[in-house]
């Protein structure tokens, strides 16, 4: 017997609405920027239930916000979780993450196609805390599954590669995960609830970093982490900081006090009140205006792109295109199947002529911005060599699906024909 | 906290702080479907407030094995043996949507056992709709959708949420979600098939309070106010809140529980 269930808001409705009503305070229908760092407390009787976490509300703006919980319960809502934590960046998330599910002697298995900053922290800065990482190649189901220890406690990967843009199979890697009781994080920065929801594929942790699609403008530098809640802690027996009393709030078992939303309570109390990399208000707030348009400027940014990946396939000077909407693309099924209305508008493609070639391509572009980030409404080109993932050795940067003459292009919100003629100029300049 | 009830084991959370057999008892007894943790702030908060905290996953429940209960009755009697293994004579009880009926029928089937009843999201009858009852008999993620979106005031996503951060309905469907197959029909069958004479509510000498949601969809607060009128000096609370009122409204609730337990004779 088939069943109806209710139907939800749809997303550009949360987009624009979830996790706010109209100030109580001044009816404020905009939300209103809280820029305080700290909450009255009106009675010390209440003053101990919220530190003791007895009664819900705002104390100081490291733990939590009027403001930003507005952002993290739209993220919420629209990556389908239980709950979402702010950060004051992506890599801030991803820090998060990892420190609240384990310690010295965990260790992640994560997706060799990383944004270089993960890389980074994952490779460099994590193994001085005791923590280490294996890196697999995104698409070798075998090589994931062969890289899992006894003390793995975290797989992770992003939706679709910067800059190499390639796919992961998030149901085939989520089904692995859930084989080994380990929970499966995915940055999905690239994607965006809008043209896929992790959770919904399986992933137990959504990231994202904020300064990019979400927010959409250039002009913040934040991050998210959203619990979804489905992952049963206890039943895995691998995360004692969920599952066990944590001194540091008074034996608190996270997983007795809500087994749905264990992570995000522990992320909270232990992880933004002591890590500290919590997201200003003002941040919030701006990322809330662009997320409020993001289920209007990710088509464009899709459309444009696909526009882009057509006309640089067929060009002598683009060698390689890498783009998953391509059918040359090695997941483009893939890609159809979990981001049918287009993945991602990220790019990337070989030069001919290499490193050198790659300058003077980047140096005669007069629309894109040659800069490190992506998700902009303006468009952007990056050589991730030299730059982005300019710590990884050849090894490393071949594994990652970098070359030499492999240049990014994030696409903007500009017209597309402006967009191509200027592409198809610096084209030309570069092969001269 | 392990109990054992009616000769199975039985696990209650105990608000966060060890269970203290010297003070004053407060049971808590969750809906269909949920666990202990549909009253985490209660629980905490009054577990820290100088009542010794009996939250229990209701059995085939959360942590809690042994055999789903199908009728109101059973629970009642299985609330009454929970409370007997742990030596109370008397708690103040207080219950949420299918817990509420159990906390009403366990006040009038065992009378001496219960100082101050307080029913939470409630009314008698508790009808479900076919629809509803269906959906749940398969086991169906439409039933859980059901009871999240209808637990939840209308359109609760696109309101600010009482937990900074939490999507209470996301975090209520997940929980449902868990639960073991067959565990939600019962519990909904159960409130369903619950229909006690009336006249039974004019025996009650426990002091009642009644709270409901301003915006419950699922009992109305007309009915919640009808059933406190049919009970001789019932207090009727109205909150700012849908059926979850417990997280949607939780201080509001918790004030209202202060009150019934303050103005009640010691439940130790």
């Amino acid at each position: 017997m088939t069943h109806s269930p209710p139907k939800p808001p749809h997303p550009d409705t949360l987009a624009v609405h979830a996790g706010q009503s109209p100030d109580p305070a001044t009816g404020a229908r905009a939300v209103p920027i809280y820029q305080s760092a700290s909450f009255v407390l009106p009675d010390t009787d209440t003053a101990a239930a919220l530190f003791d976490m007895e009664i819900p509300g705002h104390v100081y703006s490291r733990l939590s916000n009027p403001t930003v919980a507005v952002f993290e319960e739209r993220m919420a809502a629209l990556e389908g979780g239980a709950a979402a934590l702010a950060t004051a960046s992506g890599q801030a998330a991803l820090v998060l993450a990892v420190l609240t599910l384990m310690g010295k002697g965990g260790h992640v298995v994560a997706s060799a196609s990383l944004y270089g900053g993960s890389h980074n922290l994952l490779a460099y800065t994590l193994p001085r805390l005791g923590i280490e990482t294996t890196f697999v190649p995104a698409r070798d189901l075998d090589a994931w599954r062969e890289a899992i220890r006894p003390e793995t406690r975290l797989l992770f990967g992003e939706t679709v590669g910067n800059p190499s843009v390639d796919v992961l199979d998030v149901p085939a890697v989520a089904a692995l995960a859930g084989e080994h009781g380990i929970a499966l994080l995915v940055d999905a920065t690239v994607t965006t609830p809008y043209l896929g929801r992790a959770l919904d594929m399986g992933a137990h942790l959504v990231m994202h970093s904020a300064t990019k699609f979400l927010s959409g403008h250039g002009t913040v530098i934040g991050g998210v982490l959203v619990d979804g809640g489905r992952f049963d802690w206890d039943a895995s027996g691998k995360y004692p900081t969920l599952t066990e009393p944590y001194e540091g709030f008074h034996g608190m078992v996270f997983t007795e006090e809500s087994p749905v939303n264990a992570f995000a309570l522990r992320a909270r109390r232990e992880g933004l009140r002591d890590l500290g990399a919590c997201l200003s208000p003002m941040n919030a707030f701006q990322i809330l205006q662009g997320l409020e348009t993001l289920p209007l400027r990710m088509p464009r940014h899709v459309a444009t792109t696909r526009a882009v990946a057509a006309f640089l396939a067929k060009h002598p000077a683009a060698l390689r295109v890498h783009h998953p909407d391509l059918p040359t693309h090695p997941d483009h099924e893939l890609a159809q199947r979990l981001y049918p209305a287009g993945a991602s508008a990220i790019l990337s493609f070989e030069i001919a002529g290499g490193r050198e070639a790659g300058r003077k391509f980047i140096e005669s572009l007069s629309l894109f911005s040659h800069l490190a980030n992506i998700g902009d409404a303006k468009s952007l080109v990056i050589h991730p060599a030299t730059t982005t993932h300019f710590r990884m050795d050849e090894r490393a940067l071949a594994k990652a699906g970098i070359g030499p003459g492999t240049v990014r292009l994030s696409i903007g919100l500009e017209h597309p024909d402006d967009l191509l003629e200027d592409l198809s100029r610096a084209l030309r300049a570069s092969q001269k | 906290m392990r109990i054992i009830a009616q000769g199975y084991p039985a696990w209650a959370f105990t608000g966060g702080v060890a269970y203290d057999a010297a003070l004053p008892a407060v049971l808590l007894l969750h809906g269909a479907a949920m666990d202990h943790s549909a009253w985490q702030w209660q629980s905490r908060y009054l577990a820290h407030h100088g009542y010794a905290v009996i939250a229990p996953d209701l059995p085939r429940h959360g942590r809690s094995p042994g055999t789903v209960r199908t009728s109101v009755e059973a629970l009642a009697d299985w609330a009454a043996d929970l409370l007997a293994a742990l030596g109370r004579e008397r708690a103040f009880v207080a219950g949420h949507s299918l817990g509420s009926l159990v906390a009403l029928e366990l006040a009038m089937r065992h009378p001496g056992r219960v100082t101050s009843l307080v029913l939470a999201g409630t009314s008698v009858p508790m009808p479900v709709g076919d629809a509803f009852l269906a959906a749940a008999k398969d086991d169906s993620p439409a039933a859980h959708a059901m009871q999240s979106t209808w637990g939840h005031a209308r359109l609760s996503q696109l309101a600010a949420s009482a937990v900074p951060g939490a999507s209470l309905l996301n975090a209520s469907l997940r929980l449902v979600e868990r639960a073991a197959p067959g565990v939600q029909h019962a519990g909904l069958a159960a409130c369903n098939a619950y229909a006690p004479d009336p006249a039974r509510f004019e025996s009650l000498t426990t002091p009642v309070t009644v709270i409901a949601g301003r915006y419950d969809q699922m009992t109305p607060p007309r009915a919640g106010e009808a059933l406190a009128k049919r009970i001789p000096g019932a207090r009727f609370v109205l909150v700012h809140a849908g059926h979850s009122m417990l997280s949607e409204a939780p201080g509001e609730v918790l004030a209202a529980m202060k009150t019934a337990f303050a103005g009640a004779p010691t439940g130790a």
